[in-house]
């Protein structure tokens, strides 16, 4: 992928998520100023398609984002290779993903 | 060029009959010095190449002293040996950028009454450029970058054409970036071309964005497909210190980010 689609692909994941961390910082403040246990949490989110789906989004964005930020990152304040930087980036944001995924599923899966 | 002087002090809102006489409020040029009068001025000139050391020279102070000028001085008078640039000295051609005090100036315009600090002034030459000798350094890569960004005008038409019309509303967008002079400060102030030495920096930019939205041209393909491969317009952090030490008062930030817009309305289009 060139480097204006990467470009492209961070700044849009980035507007996407906007809208979800806003969700997720409303579902913490409730979560915590109700003061739900993980029980009560867990009782919410199992088996729900819509957190399902909308962790899920999150996730996929998240991943993206953060891996095409940390190659930047890299590219400028390393003296790295470009294909060490993308191997490094590339493994950070599967990372995120499978670790993310691996959380989803296991607050939503019933 | 003298037509170039006198637009570019009319469009900074400095010009007046006696050119020159009012100083550029950009370095804070203006109004008489403060604090106490001197004798003398602890200069530290940069000596060397990317290795060197600053070497310690005392200067006549004088009324409406530019860091220029004390240059000058030391270079006709004190050690023939110093290595600077300069042609013009009155902030048109660009040629005398240097470090002064730890901040990329003009200093054919900076008045040393104004940056002075405890009786000295340390200058050396541009960062983010390989150094010749002393406070010249080596503008090829600079330049180069302009052509890389196809900051060059490519014609559509020939002179047995009609003159083609702009409506003001858009040329005020290409006016808005076009004084520029080609000094070097802005990619001496730049993080990101320190940081990426691909990256084609913030006066490359700003020209590039002035042929873009010049409908006259014919190169705009091309152009785009420049600005936004490896360090193009998107490796831009909008730091903005091209803008706060751009001595001509452009902001090569806004033009960077009207590039971004343009590439990701391209990229939408299916064009990039």
């Amino acid at each position: 992928m060139n480097d204006l689609r990467l470009y492209l692909l961070q700044r849009g994941s980035a507007a996407l998520m906007l809208p979800l961390i806003v969700v997720h910082l409303i579902v913490i403040y409730y979560a915590t100023s109700k003061g739900l246990t993980a029980a009560d949490v867990l009782a919410r989110t199992r088996g729900s398609f819509a957190w399902g789906i909308f962790y899920t989004l999150f996730v996929l964005l998240a991943s993206a984002h953060a891996a095409v930020g940390v190659r930047v990152i890299l590219r400028e304040w390393t003296g790295l290779a470009a294909s060490a930087r993308d191997a490094i980036a590339i493994t950070f944001g599967l990372a995120l993903l499978l670790l993310g995924l691996r959380a989803v599923a296991a607050v939503v899966l019933p | 060029m003298i037509f170039g002087y006198l637009r570019f002090h009319a469009r900074s809102n400095s010009f007046n009959i006696g050119l020159g006489l009012r100083q550029h409020t950009a370095d804070g040029m203006a109004g008489p010095a403060t604090g106490e009068s001197r004798d003398t001025i602890e200069v530290h000139l940069w000596r060397g190449q990317e290795t060197g050391d600053y070497q310690r020279f005392e200067v006549p102070a004088q009324a409406n002293q530019t860091i220029l000028d004390v240059v000058t001085y030391i270079q006709r008078t004190l050690d023939p040996t110093v290595a600077y640039r300069f042609a013009c000295r009155v902030g048109v051609c660009g040629s005398c950028a240097m470090t002064v005090n730890g901040r990329p100036r003009w200093t054919c315009r900076t008045h040393v009454s104004k940056v002075l600090e405890d009786g000295k002034v340390e200058i050396g030459p541009l960062a983010n450029l390989p150094v010749i000798k002393d406070l010249a350094t080596d503008m090829r890569v600079f330049f180069e970058k302009w052509q890389a960004a196809q900051g060059r005008f490519t014609p559509s038409q020939t002179r047995q054409d009609p003159i083609p019309q702009m409506p003001p509303t858009e040329r005020i967008s290409i006016d808005k970036a076009i004084e520029c002079i080609n000094c070097g400060v802005c990619y001496a102030a730049c993080d990101t071309v320190r940081w990426n030495d691909k990256y084609l920096g913030p006066a490359a930019l700003n020209r590039a964005w002035t042929l873009v939205n010049d409908k006259r041209d014919a190169g705009q393909a091309d152009r785009l497909r420049a600005v936004t491969a490896e360090g193009g317009c998107q490796s831009c952090h909008t730091h903005q210190s091209c803008a706060d030490h751009c001595p001509a008062q452009l902001n090569p930030t806004e033009s960077i980010a009207g590039l971004k817009r343009r590439a990701m309305e391209a990229y939408l289009r299916g064009e990039l």
